[in-house]
């Protein structure tokens, strides 16, 4: 057993911090940066740019696509990196598209996107999720009907990123409608400026929008069906192999908490300072412990992953526990923001730029994405633990 | 014994009901968290016409003479449903003020006005810090002739920002131990005020004051006994909250559970599956308690009983425990509730808001700390 990085591994990650030092475009103690907020996308894009230039963004993929085939830990460490720092550096593109169409996509396929994948020219959308197909994402509708050398594709996605930079969306359809549910769907890429798409930003309780997109009688045409016809299920879900450790829910708290230690030591309340109030402290102390664990979680889904094992229940387990962790985080803040917790960041005397304000609201919602903890709990319990399915 | 509701109350409750469903429906509330002034006065007339905004002040004043039980009851159905406006923070924050410190002349002054819905009057008590006690009130009143000099700032006052007046605490002596309590025009020179955006979309001001010149016969009360007061007001406001906590806790326990068995996945509604079940089994234990505990310590002060400890052991844990109800709100309805457009929300971001009004949880646990005898 040995629980510490390499020397190289403690290299890299020097050298990824040195980096972001030199070359993040905003500020990243001062700044939170939204990567579907227009106003924020061009700097994110410009940061992508460069770390397409520096190899860093296709870090993960297999030399002959043009990446640098680094190992699963490296990539841990980049991606905990730029949690830290709130950097929405990997997009949907490189961790989810780009390897599904070099293991599925044809020769074509893969000069046409994957260029454009690894020079961030591309933004992406996620279509899965549909109004009436969330958990039970198999259970989704959207039909596309083949008409000539194209696919006819009529249905709504929802929850979908909602910037106006996404240019492409790549989304499961349902193509055979009397096959079982998981034999009918297939993997079909699409132009957002196809005619027939129609975006609708839905605003959420934070600042912040997703998206519904309608789809009617779009034509996607059949060279952009990725992995065979109505097998698109099982093309979704063969990115097992990409590192999914959820390394950023540790890491985003571990920021987040020296933030409310700092401000304890700076803040009197009932004219004593916060940071002596042992409620406070003791709760704080518990987060350190929480944050630990969830850290720990993420290490060993990536760590199996750097033997080749796959995780199973290990990656909900951190999915779930380090989610609720940074909800739990968040509440404490919260409560230690006193009356200021309330002010909403545009407010001149919000405490914490009004990061906790948001967190509060946007955090529970990250428990929901991708796989709701309800969900998690039960692939722990029937694929992990081998309980009979409910 | 009996827990449950009189005859005038059942009344009260079910006339309550029917006008805020009609009156007072969702895109009211959703409209009033962007709008300016925050309330419809179309709406609030009405409540005056009703008697609402009297319902608890002496009939010599204007108002119905119900007890404060009553008005619990009807708080638990405005929480319910949102209402929004000024109604709580001039009932409470201004009128029971009045009520509760003011002579004779002052009651007869504004109360009367105040029921027929003429007066919004709003309580700026807490300061930069927001903490209720003695110490953190650094706002100062100095004697000068016939006239009060007063000199700080307030943060947080709610609806000041459409207020009348209001009724500002501040030092009247060197010692932490003298605080009165002075009633200004709101629009009084030397009064400044900035709207700040909250999480509850309430309308809540930071106030600057600076050389606000006063007459003698604005202070409120006795000189240097205005804690006395603020401590009685915050009693009633802090229970007041519970029952708005109590009423919307009901109403995110009822919307769950109704989606939970619209709600189809996997060819079942979500309601079936146990991971659901035990939500809402959960939302209505804290549902249950925040009701009783509101009820018992309303029941208390209405009785005029030695009510301290229910009504810390009630905001204590309503609290809490709406927090943790809206959060399993919120995980039962997945992506939809998350949405401007739902309701759900709504109350999430208004359950932090009543946690932190008239003291939080730790702010009454302190208080229990001392009741059970540390
Ligand atoms: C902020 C955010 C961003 C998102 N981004 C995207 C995106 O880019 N692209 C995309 O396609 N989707 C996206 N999603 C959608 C996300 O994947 C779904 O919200 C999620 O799968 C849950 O689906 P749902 O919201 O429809 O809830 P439902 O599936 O309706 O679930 C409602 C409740 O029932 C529970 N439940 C459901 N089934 C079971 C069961 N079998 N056992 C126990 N409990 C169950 C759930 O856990 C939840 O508590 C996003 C969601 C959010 C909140």
């Amino acid at each position: 057993m040995d629980f510490k990085f390499s020397k190289e591994d403690e290299l890299f990650r020097q050298e990824v911090a040195d980096f972001v030092e030199k070359e993040l475009p905003w500020d990243w103690r001062k700044e939170k940066i939204d990567s579907e907020d227009p106003k924020d996308r061009p700097k994110v894009t410009e940061f992508k740019k460069k770390l397409a230039k520096k190899g860093w963004l296709t870090m993960a993929w297999p030399k002959e696509y043009g990446g640098q085939a680094a190992p699963h830990i490296q990539q841990l460490i980049f991606n905990e990196e730029m949690a830290y720092r709130g950097i929405p550096a990997i997009d949907a593109g490189i961790s989810q598209v780009g390897p599904i169409i070099m293991l599925f996509g044809t020769d074509e396929q893969k000069k046409y996107f994957l260029p454009k994948i690894s020079n961030a020219e591309i933004d992406w959308t996620q279509g899965y999720s549909e109004p009436d197909a969330g958990s039970d994402l198999a259970g989704l509708q959207t039909r596309a009907i083949e008409d000539g050398d194209d696919f006819l594709v009529t249905g709504s996605k929802i929850w979908n990123g909602a910037h106006s930079g996404a240019s492409w969306m790549f989304m499961l359809v349902r193509t055979d409608p009397d096959a079982p549910k998981h034999r009918g769907i297939s993997f079909l890429v699409s132009e957002m400026n196809s005619e027939g798409i129609t975006v609708e930003k839905i605003p959420m309780m934070w600042d912040h929008s997703r998206a519904l997109i309608t789809l009617e009688n779009v034509r996607v045409p059949k060279k952009n069906l990725i992995g065979e016809l109505n097998r698109g299920w099982y093309v979704g879900a063969a990115l097992l192999d990409f590192e999914r450790s959820g390394i950023s829910y540790a890491s985003s708290a571990s920021k987040l908490i020296k933030e409310l230690v700092k401000y304890c030591k700076q803040t009197h309340r009932n004219g004593k300072l916060l940071s002596e109030d042992p409620i406070i402290r003791n709760e704080l102390a518990t987060m350190a412990v929480e944050i630990e664990t969830a850290k720990m979680m993420a290490y060993s889904v990536a760590w199996m992953q750097s033997k080749s094992d796959i995780p199973n229940k290990e990656a909900s387990i951190s999915k779930a526990f380090g989610s609720e962790m940074v909800v739990r985080l968040v509440n404490i803040g919260m409560k230690i923001l006193g009356s200021h917790g309330e002010l909403e960041p545009d407010s001149k005397i919000a405490p914490l730029r009004g990061v906790i304000e948001q967190l509060y609201m946007s955090s529970p919602a990250s428990a929901t994405a991708a796989g709701s903890s309800e969900i998690q709990r039960n692939i722990i319990a029937t694929r992990g633990l081998g309980l009979p399915r409910g | 014994m009996e827990l449950g509701l009189n005859e005038t109350q059942q009344m009260l409750k079910n006339s309550a009901r029917e006008f805020l469903v009609t009156e007072c429906p969702d895109t009211y509330v959703r409209a009033m968290e962007n709008d300016e002034s925050g309330y419809a006065t179309e709406i609030w007339d009405k409540i005056a016409d009703q008697g609402w905004i009297g319902l608890m002040f002496p009939e010599t004043y204007g108002g119905f003479g119900l007890s404060f039980l009553d008005l619990t009851i009807l708080l638990e159905e405005m929480g319910r449903v949102m209402f929004p406006g000024p109604f709580f923070s001039t009932v409470i924050g201004g009128g029971l003020t009045l009520l509760i410190a003011g002579n004779e002349q002052q009651k007869q002054n504004f109360i009367p006005k105040l029921c027929e819905g003429q007066l919004i009057i709003s309580l700026a008590v807490n300061e930069s810090n927001s903490y209720w006690n003695q110490e953190s009130i650094k706002t100062v009143s100095k004697k000068s002739g016939d006239k009060y000099i007063i000199n700080g700032s307030k943060s947080f006052v709610d609806n000041a920002h459409i207020s009348d007046y209001i009724i500002i605490a501040a030092k009247t002596s060197d010692s932490n131990n003298d605080i009165s309590l002075f009633i200004a025009p709101s629009k009084s020179e030397g009064i400044k005020q900035t709207l700040h955006k909250t999480i509850g979309s309430d309308k809540k001001s930071e106030i600057s004051i600076s050389n606000l010149e006063l007459d003698e016969d604005s202070l409120i009360g006795e000189l240097n006994q205005g804690w006395t007061y603020i401590k009685k007001i915050q009693e009633f406001g802090a229970v007041g909250k519970c029952a708005e906590m109590s009423g919307g806790s009901q109403e995110v326990l009822d919307m769950t559970v109704e989606y939970a068995k619209q709600r189809i996945q996997f060819g079942r509604p979500i309601g079936s599956f146990q991971a659901i079940q035990h939500h809402c089994a959960n939302m209505a234990i804290d549902v249950e308690g925040i009701k009783y505990l509101t009820h018992q310590a309303s029941w208390k002060i209405s009785e005029g009983l030695d009510s301290k400890r229910e009504i810390a052991i009630a905001k204590a844990w309503s609290s809490d425990a709406y927090q943790r109800i809206c959060a399993l709100g919120q995980v039962c309805h997945g992506a939809i509730g998350y949405t401007k457009e739902h309701n759900m929300q709504m109350y999430t971001r208004r359950a932090k808001s009543a946690e932190l009004a008239y003291g939080d949880s730790q702010y009454h646990l302190q208080n229990i700390e001392n009741i059970i005898g540390f």
